[in-house]
């Protein structure tokens, strides 16, 4: 029998309520050059070995490097099996959020201890159950510095990550709030700008942590300078494996810290799906968006999760929620919550890892006659080297199987021929040594 | 069972009650409010200074099962707000037209209150809504 979600009568009855004269007439607002007028062309049904003939001769065209230096927002980690078969497990398999939630014990259970980690890493008072990714979470802390303020102005570093960049600007937009971009000097955010355009005015300060460019920020004197002005500090993280040996934004003073979870677990699936964290002070908790886990106790006395401050939601709170998103990335949140437990204080094994093959690899290609290292701080475990062909660099990494940096020059026009390298527990010393020698030799 | 309206207030269609001294109107809900909102968890006060339009949102009262606008009665600027509330919100619950006050605000057109109802019309409001 076929699937009818509704008869041509209901769908009639449905027009006439809303005063619309036809189907077509609810994308009036869609471009009509946009607009798809005619049936898609879908082929036939295939047998299940077909289709897995077809797939996998799609996935052959995939270039499958053999190591990688490429960072920039997404990252390789090791990343141990018990996640898969933990995760995998059909008690916990879904995607979604729990909706009817203090049926779910054992996912709330999970939440909870996410985001007591998160708070651990962060140094903040609470977090919530997560969000999409690390960009949309920032956009969000972008907001709500502006509902804790009742300001309308946003200061974010250039050295953010240039893509979250885009999506604050776009979540902003819409919210009639003001974006100023803090300029940056030596590849992070120029304090002395940062001086220059702080007033009264701005609701909240926005800078990366390590910045795009690897470096580590002055978030201490940030905070400092952003509280003189009752502006809210927000510290973005997208290598949090970081937060194992850096102090934490907690302790240097910031007010919210968001970042993206992928690098706890999560693997590279071209582009997701990922999880956004969001942690914050105590003071801050009614400000927050999404969901929230409580711990409490049930008429018997018994421990109990639940969800909680939901009042504040869209479900409820309708066009005065604090915000658009009423979900968070569970499975998500439980692979990270699987990778920290399984890891432990070993994460600061990991973190130790990425950052002193970094600085070995920067050693080396500083020693090379073509090529410079741009960063004057400390850098975490990305950084920039200056070369005389980029393009060319990249190439010939990839003929030895060998996935490059990434082009600077994509996102900013005056970084052209400047690469950002990364490096994690994953690449050996024979990689690097092999990447050096290919390097120098152009 | 609610208490009686008191009869020196000023009612508003939203259940917010204002009490005028000198110019000054004393902010809170009514007890019917709270009886409806059940347990009051959280009242987030305006800050002071701030100005308000008649019928505009003054305050936010979060109860465990909503959060509802508290609506400001008159027009005018926030001189003082109910502190206490932020350790108690139960006041609200315990003493909706006392102790659970919200803010006080300087009334900028005396005129205004004409739109408010006295206790017997808020009250007949009240049993012909059934809400």
């Amino acid at each position: 029998m076929d699937f009818v979600p509704a008869t041509i009568q209901e769908e009639k009855l449905m027009l006439k309520t809303i005063g619309v004269k036809s189907f077509a007439e609810l994308f009036i607002d869609i471009r009509s050059k946009f607009l798809l007028r005619k049936n898609l062309q879908i082929p036939e049904g295939l047998s299940e070995i077909e289709l897995i003939k077809e797939i996998s001769s799609l996935a052959e065209k995939n270039k499958i490097y053999k190591t990688s230096f490429l960072g920039a927002g997404a990252y390789r980690h090791f990343i141990p099996s018990v996640i898969k078969h933990l995760v995998g497990r059909s008690e916990f398999y879904t995607a979604y959020t729990p909706y009817q939630a203090e049926r779910s014990q054992g996912m709330l259970q999970a939440i909870y201890e996410y985001q007591t980690m998160i708070c651990r890493l962060t140094g903040m008072d609470l977090a919530n159950a997560s969000m999409y990714d690390g960009a949309s979470a920032l956009a969000e802390a972008a907001l709500m510095t502006t509902r804790i303020t009742e300001r309308k102005t946003v200061l974010v570093s250039s050295c953010v990550h240039p893509d979250y960049q885009k999506t604050v600007q776009t979540y902003c937009q819409a919210n009639n709030v003001q974006v100023i971009t803090i300029p940056s000097k030596n590849y992070a955010t120029d304090f002395q700008k940062l001086k220059e355009l702080i007033e009264n005015q701005v609701a909240g300060v926005i800078i990366q942590n390590p910045n795009f460019f690897g470096t580590l920020e002055k978030v201490k004197e940030v905070a400092e300078l952003s509280h003189q002005y009752k502006a809210i500090l927000v510290i973005n993280i997208v290598e949090p494996t970081s937060l194992a040996i850096i102090r934490s934004p907690g302790e240097e003073g910031a007010d919210i810290v968001v970042g993206d979870g992928q690098s706890f677990g999560l693997p590279l699936n071209f582009g997701g799906p990922s999880i956004g964290f969001m942690a914050t002070k105590m003071d801050y908790l009614r400000r927050m968006p999404g969901r929230l886990v409580g711990m409490t106790k049930d008429t018997k006395g018994r421990r109990a999760f639940v969800l909680t401050l939901q009042s504040r939601e869209q479900h409820i709170r309708r066009e005065k929620a604090t915000s658009n998103i009423c979900t968070n990335s569970a499975l998500c949140a439980l692979t990270v919550l699987i990778y920290l437990a399984t890891l432990g204080p070993k994460l600061k094994k990991i973190a130790e890892l990425s950052i002193s093959k970094a600085y070995y690899f920067s050693k080396k290609l500083n020693q090379q006659a073509n090529v410079k290292v741009m960063n004057n701080d400390y850098f975490y475990n990305e950084f920039v080297v200056k070369v005389k062909n980029s393009k060319k660099i990249l190439e010939k990494l990839s003929k030895f199987g060998i996935e490059g940096g990434l082009d600077l020059g994509i996102y900013y026009k005056q970084l052209q021929n400047q690469l950002l390298f990364c490096t994690t527990e994953l690449n050996t010393k024979q990689e690097i040594d092999q990447a050096v020698e290919i390097i120098a030799s152009i | 069972m609610a208490k009686l309206n008191p009869k020196e207030l000023k009612y508003t269609k939203e259940h917010e009650w204002a009490k005028v001294e000198k110019g000054v109107a004393t902010i809170g809900i009514t007890d019917h409010a709270q009886e409806l909102l059940t347990s009051i968890v959280f009242v987030e006060l305006p800050k002071i200074g701030k100005e308000v339009e008649q019928a505009k949102s003054l305050a936010v009262v979060e109860s465990v099962k909503s959060v509802s606008d508290v609506y400001a009665p008159v027009s005018g600027q926030v001189l003082e707000v109910n502190t206490e509330l932020s350790n108690k919100p139960e006041l609200v619950n315990q003493d909706a037209f006392g102790e659970g006050w919200i803010a006080k605000i300087k009334i900028k057109d005396i005129k205004e209150l004409d739109n408010l109802m006295d206790a017997k019309s808020y009250t007949e409001y009240c049993k012909k809504g059934q809400h």
